[in-house]
């Protein structure tokens, strides 16, 4: 497959995968650092490069009421948020995976307020981890790139028909021009499919009602349903990502690998501090220190047996939160995991990092391997510390 | 164009009986009389309420068009959504059955449309979708139970504003949401009632005609959060026109007509008397706030002519 080598901010990769899947509908508002990628989707537009038709609303809450209104009448449909944008969605963000809805959904990570932020972390997509979409998480502008192609095709999969977003860090992705392999429009179409919808609203000679008072007699079964339906994406994943990679060269999973194979100490990440990991594993390799990363690209629905299976039998593991849970044992990714490795002896521990945008050094990374090599050597670990903070 | 009623009651009933409405509930005769006029080639949208709760619980729907509800607040904005998608998928040859048009009607209460749902009306009226969006108006929150919404008039009892021996209900005068609607500038805007039923059906001819939106207000009489007997539900629309409280008028690309003048205005207070929620303003020592109401809706009254009298 002949790939178009483009340098592109995360933002823009975004707007063109989701340009390629030719959605019917767009409903957005404004939210930095989300806005660009808007702004290049109303570019495409204007100049008639995209036939979708955008719903220029007032709020967040009528962005994604607005999807879910699009893709109940039939329509391929996509929106775009960012952290408080998110928040105020929130109830509808629940009903759009209740209905079904395989709305895809670019997400600009970014800290809640308050204080007010405009960086990046993770707290406002783990906000939302339990209402019902797919999370897929990107490094960098290529694999935002590539996760919007395929979410389309794993969303819209006739036994999975759930919403999905697309994660990729705010301003460290979003705003930061990468080099990037494009697929070809007609490629990539052909790859997603023409749209099918599972209902419509637009048919009179089938009318449905959607979204009925669903009460004590049958909502848990409709709740059960929607539990089975999460259920057939991991198999649905791998087998877009197995297409996509056959295609394109780049091969995907639930998770990547990285220096994994003889590694005694592990790091687990989202997003784009995977890259700064990686660099700094490379030094301590070169040391001898057989440490490896772990990187989550699907985090809803969390692969649990998968991960589990990754890090059985290593020395210590550290799980890197870019986001808080207050009140809880440590961030959700941490909670996640350990929930996954219950019953296994392996030392693990939590850091909480990068909120608001605090920069990931190199640094930062060196401290997780010593504490990694403390732990590998039988020192008792520090359940959940905070990293990078001012002392 | 204007239906008589036995046309209308020839046509296809698109709400079916058994819908849980309240005895005496006025709201499901206002979807009825606005479906036997929309027809079968249309989308209706409810928000959270009092008619979306009776009309679809599951596995029933009483709907035999096609329906969605997705909320309290974003009424407007899904069906921004739908109507939105008819045209994409118009445009792109995807209908999964080609027609030229369908109607998409959204409606919410007062409180789903005065209050919670203000935003996502108002941006959905200025963004000019093909849309007909009606408020049932019955000046309060009834379906959470009684409790007093920006349409609520002054003095009526609610739960949240009750009558007590220091406060004797809701101390202040209702929004005016029609005029709020007039203000975006779209191509049509009316109040009406279900007891004008040749009214109401012109009206929703009308707002499902125009290119763009349009905006009906309905009052709508509830028995139970007004406490009057369930016969009467209708007697208190005409009433409430004759005395002025509620008035029949439409504007249409800003022009504003009132549909029906009372020879001479009837007073208020029969019209209040029929109503529990202000059954306490008949106290002794409350007689200034019956006054208060009087004046209220003949200054309100007064306004109105004059919009009427600048545009003719």
């Amino acid at each position: 497959m002949e790939q178009k080598l483009v340098a592109l901010s995360g933002n823009e990769a975004v707007a063109y995968a989701f340009k390629q899947a030719k959605p019917h509908v767009a409903a957005a508002f404004p939210i930095t650092p989300q806005t660009e990628m808007m702004h290049k989707y109303a570019e495409f537009v204007a100049n008639g490069e995209s036939t979708t038709e955008m719903i220029l609303v007032e709020s967040e809450h009528s962005a994604m009421s607005a999807a879910v209104g699009s893709a109940a009448a039939g329509a391929r449909t996509f929106t775009a948020t960012s952290s408080a944008g998110f928040a105020l969605m929130w109830e509808v963000v629940y009903i759009a995976a209740s209905l079904r809805l395989p709305i895809c959904m670019g997400m600009v990570n970014r800290a809640l307020s308050g204080n007010i932020n405009i960086h990046c972390d993770h707290s406002d997509s783990m906000g939302g981890r339990d209402a019902g979409w797919i999370h897929l998480f990107s490094e960098n502008a290529q694999e935002a790139y590539d996760n919007g192609i395929m979410a389309w095709r794993i969303a819209e999969h006739m036994d999975v028909r759930l919403p999905a977003m697309v994660n990729y860090d705010g301003f460290i992705i979003s705003h930061t021009a990468d080099a990037l392999k494009m697929l070809p429009d007609d490629a990539a179409y052909d790859f997603i499919g023409k749209y099918k919808h599972a209902y419509t609203l637009l048919d009179p000679e089938n009318p449905i009602t959607v979204g009925p008072l669903d009460l004590t007699d049958y909502y848990f079964e409709h709740k059960a349903s929607q539990l089975a339906a999460y259920d057939k994406v991991p198999g649905v994943v791998q087998k877009v990502s197995e297409e996509f990679g056959a295609m394109t060269g780049r091969t995907y999973d639930f998770c990547e690998e990285y220096k994994m194979d003889d590694a005694e100490m592990v790091m687990v990440i989202l997003g784009s501090s995977a890259g700064t990991a990686k660099d700094v594993i490379d030094e301590y390799r070169e040391k001898g220190v057989k440490v490896g990363l772990l990187k989550i690209r699907m985090f809803r629905p969390f692969p649990v047996e998968y991960i589990a299976g990754k890090l059985a039998g290593r020395k210590a593991v550290a799980i890197l939160d870019r986001s808080a849970v207050f009140g809880g044992q440590g961030g959700p990714v941490f909670i996640e995991i350990r929930s996954a490795m219950y019953g296994q002896q392996v030392p693990l521990f939590n850091y909480i990092y990068g909120l608001g945008g605090r920069d990931f050094d190199l640094h930062q990374v060196e401290t997780v391997i010593n504490d990694l090599q403390k732990v590998a050597a039988g020192e008792e670990p520090k359940q959940i510390s905070l990293l990078g903070i001012r002392s | 164009m204007a239906v008589n009623l036995k046309q209308l009651t020839q046509r296809e009933e698109l709400l079916t009986g058994g819908h849980r409405a309240c005895a005496g509930c006025t709201g499901s005769n206002i979807l009825r009389q606005i479906m036997l006029t929309a027809g079968k080639d249309t989308v209706v949208g409810g928000a959270t309420g009092c008619m979306e709760v009776v009309t679809t619980i599951f596995p029933y729907t009483a709907w035999r068009t096609s329906f969605i509800h997705t909320a309290f607040e974003n009424c407007a904005a899904t069906i921004s959504g739908v109507e939105t998608a008819f045209r994409s998928l118009k445009k792109h040859g995807d209908l999964p059955r080609e027609r030229e048009k369908m109607n998409f009607i959204a409606f919410g209460g007062d409180g789903g449309t005065y209050d919670i749902g203000i935003q996502s009306l108002s941006g959905a009226m200025e963004r000019g979708h093909n849309m007909l969006y009606f408020c049932y108006d019955n000046e309060a929150y009834m379906n959470t139970g009684i409790q007093r919404s920006s349409a609520t008039p002054f003095g009526a009892h609610t739960s949240t504003a009750p009558a007590g021996t220091v406060k004797q209900g809701k101390e202040q005068n209702r929004k005016d949401l029609t005029k709020i609607m007039v203000a975006h500038n779209i191509p049509y805007v009316a109040q009406a009632t279900p007891f004008h039923w040749k009214d109401l059906a012109a009206k929703v001819e009308k707002g499902l005609a125009v290119d763009g939106p349009a905006f009906l207000n309905i009052l709508m009489p509830c028995p139970v959060g007004w406490h009057f007997d369930t016969a009467i539900g209708m007697q208190l629309c005409k009433e409430a026109v004759e005395s002025n409280f509620w008035p029949l008028f439409e504007v249409e690309n800003g022009i504003y007509k009132i549909n029906q003048k009372p020879k001479e205005r009837a007073p208020i207070e029969p019209w209040l008397k029929q109503q529990g929620r202000f059954k306490h303003l008949f106290r002794p020592g409350n007689e200034n706030m019956l006054e208060q109401i009087q004046q209220h809706v003949d200054a309100e009254w007064e306004k109105l002519l004059k919009l009427e009298t600048k545009d003719a």
